[in-house]
């Protein structure tokens, strides 16, 4: 039993750091028709950012309390500001041109994770989380990391807000009607680009915020975190449905559990293998992934 | 006799060339400064290309003046906010929006409060469908939502790439009634198949064939006039308000298709 516990949690803190990904990813796509290979690199952008402001070299930031709090605000503006630069610098120029594109993205892809390396090293540097986080509690025999639930929550609330804003907002309500069908948005008169900007800043914005967190989760930041990641999060979005946020959220959870349980019940790294049978699979039953729609 | 006032719209030598495909190979025409002004001509002539050309839709090159400036170079959010309102021939209803978030979305801010008395006044219904999933509307009540949006707004010209087709000869009715009173305050560019709605409605017409423009002249003329109804736009008689047919055959040619990803070039 606390093994199951231990693994359900733990499956469901992947999850919630491959939707903080996965769900930019899947918005970009629905609505642009870009796969952004370079959504890895936003988080490392994101973990980088935390770990340097919490390493005291950003005046006010730290390891603990408000400090921290502040270290991952900082983090997370970085990493939504860089994504706001890939639309506009990277994305933007090559409209018409998708294979460009998605070339340009790939490339941005690994050229941060070396620059990172560059920078600071290819080793993992240890990342300086508040104590309070470090612990564990008790549930039902397991001794469950904290970083678990926090992880879980955070996820949840930036789904809730996905949420609103797609539902409640008039730049949400575009981005749901440019999923369908972006000229129809522009024949409106509605300048569709700027929904573009708006969805890569909210994906980096979450991607970079999975990076501080991921920072918590594996205790320790490396350059190519973001990318072994961003594998999982592609077959999130395509489990989920291209432009589905929903689908994304149970994707995520899916893939997070089925990971955690297969490589711990069969030998390890089956469990990465059994990911992409379960989407294979489901690709087989339902095409257009589990729902094929937003909301 | 006092000189007939400056057209609203005069497109010139309009080509659009798609996939190495020449499609339009020069159109001229006038959309009178009031009215409606049909565009007719037979299935492929190139009508829809020619709207979508106009906005922007496709890349076109000629000239597309609105009000005598020229508009050839405006993206098609641009263009469309200087007061264009348009109902695609798709219908171009958002199926994942709910009614009343599909006329949200053709609300321009900061230009005026929108009409939403006229529009409930003309389809009542979509007040009581307001919280419906567009996409499960009928093919009549999905072109009301189009026609509503293009009267949301005080536009200076309406674009309808035919609206009629595959719809009950009801609402056929109902629809006609909406943008002949459309036309009394904006003048409309009516793309239309259904000959007794062009008679009712249309004061001018332009007929192309082949991507070109192959007549242009008072609506009713051309109606009258069999044999030349017959070699441009195809058919043996024009009617004289009989039942809604289309030269092309019957009108469930198209039934609603879900809202389909259409090319663009403002991207
Ligand atoms: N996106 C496109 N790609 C290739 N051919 C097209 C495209 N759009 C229209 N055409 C072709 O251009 C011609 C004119 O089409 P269209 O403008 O839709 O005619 P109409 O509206 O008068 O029926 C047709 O032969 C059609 O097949
Ligand atoms: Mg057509």
């Amino acid at each position: 039993m606390a093994t199951v516990v231990l693994l359900t949690f733990t499956g469901l803190g992947l999850g919630a750091l491959y939707f903080l990904i996965a769900s930019g990813l899947s918005l970009i796509f629905g609505l642009m028709d870009v796969l952004n290979f370079a959504h890895g690199a936003l988080l490392s952008v994101g973990a980088y950012g935390t770990w340097w402001a919490a390493s005291g070299h950003l005046p006010g930031a730290g390891t603990e309390g408000a400090g921290f709090a502040l270290a991952v605000v900082f983090g997370t503006a970085v990493g939504t500001i860089a994504a706001v630069l890939l639309e506009v610098a990277v994305i933007r120029p090559l409209y018409t041109r998708p294979r460009e594109q998605i070339l340009a993205t790939v490339g941005v892809g690994l050229a941060v994770p070396a620059l990172l390396s560059a920078i600071w090293g290819a080793d993992a540097r240890p990342f300086p989380g508040p104590k309070a986080l470090s612990g564990t509690f008790a549930l039902l025999g397991a001794e469950v990391p904290l970083n678990r639930p926090v992880l879980i929550g955070v996820a949840l609330v930036v789904l809730a807000a996905l949420k609103l804003f797609l539902g409640r907002t008039r730049h949400g309500l575009v981005v749901r009607a440019g999923v369908e069908d972006r000229a129809m948005v522009t024949a409106l008169g509605i300048d569709v680009r700027r929904a573009f900007t708006l969805v890569f800043a909210i994906g980096g914005a979450a991607a970079a915020l999975g990076g501080a967190l991921g920072g918590l989760y594996f205790g320790s930041v490396d350059p190519g975190q973001g990318t072994s990641l961003l594998i999982f999060a592609f077959v999130v979005v395509v489990t989920g449905g291209m432009g589905s946020l929903t689908g994304a959220a149970v994707a995520s959870v899916a893939v997070g559990l089925v990971q955690q349980f297969a490589n711990y019940y069969t030998t390890a790294g089956l469990g990465d293998v059994a990911v992409v049978v379960l989407l294979a699979a489901l690709l087989l039953v339902r095409p257009r992934g589990l729902t094929g729609r937003l909301a | 006799m006092s000189p007939a006032p400056a057209p609203l719209l005069t497109v010139r030598d309009l080509r659009v060339v798609i996939g190495g495909r020449h499609i339009l190979h020069g159109v001229d025409l006038e959309v009178a400064a009031s009215g409606t002004t049909a565009l007719l001509g037979r299935n492929g002539a190139g009508k829809t290309t020619t709207v979508r050309g106009i906005l922007g839709l496709v890349p076109r090159t000629g000239s597309v003046l609105l009000a005598g400036e020229e508009t050839v170079r405006q993206t098609t959010h641009a263009l469309v906010r200087r007061g264009i309102g348009y109902a695609p021939e798709d219908r171009g209803v958002f199926a994942a929006l709910s009614v009343a978030e599909n006329l949200r979305l053709a609300e321009r801010p900061g230009a005026g409060e929108p009409a939403y008395d006229l529009v409930h006044e003309l389809f009542p219904e979509l007040r009581r469908r307001a919280r419906q999933a567009a996409g499960t509307l009928s093919g009549g009540q999905q072109q009301m939502v189009a026609i509503a949006r293009t009267l949301l707004n005080g536009n200076r010209l309406i674009i309808a790439d035919e609206p009629t087709k595959g719809l009950a000869p009801k609402v056929v009715t109902e629809v006609a009634q909406a943008l002949e009173r459309a036309a009394e305050a904006v003048p409309v560019l009516l793309v239309e198949q259904n000959l007794a709605v062009v008679r009712r409605l249309a004061r001018h017409c332009v007929v192309l064939a082949d991507g070109r423009t192959a007549h242009q002249g008072p609506a009713l003329d051309l109606l009258a006039d069999a044999e030349a109804a017959r070699r441009l736009l195809g058919v043996g008689s024009a009617g004289h308000g009989g039942p809604a047919r289309t030269p092309a055959g019957p009108p469930a040619r198209t039934a609603a298709r879900p809202a389909a990803r259409t090319t663009e070039a403002d991207a």
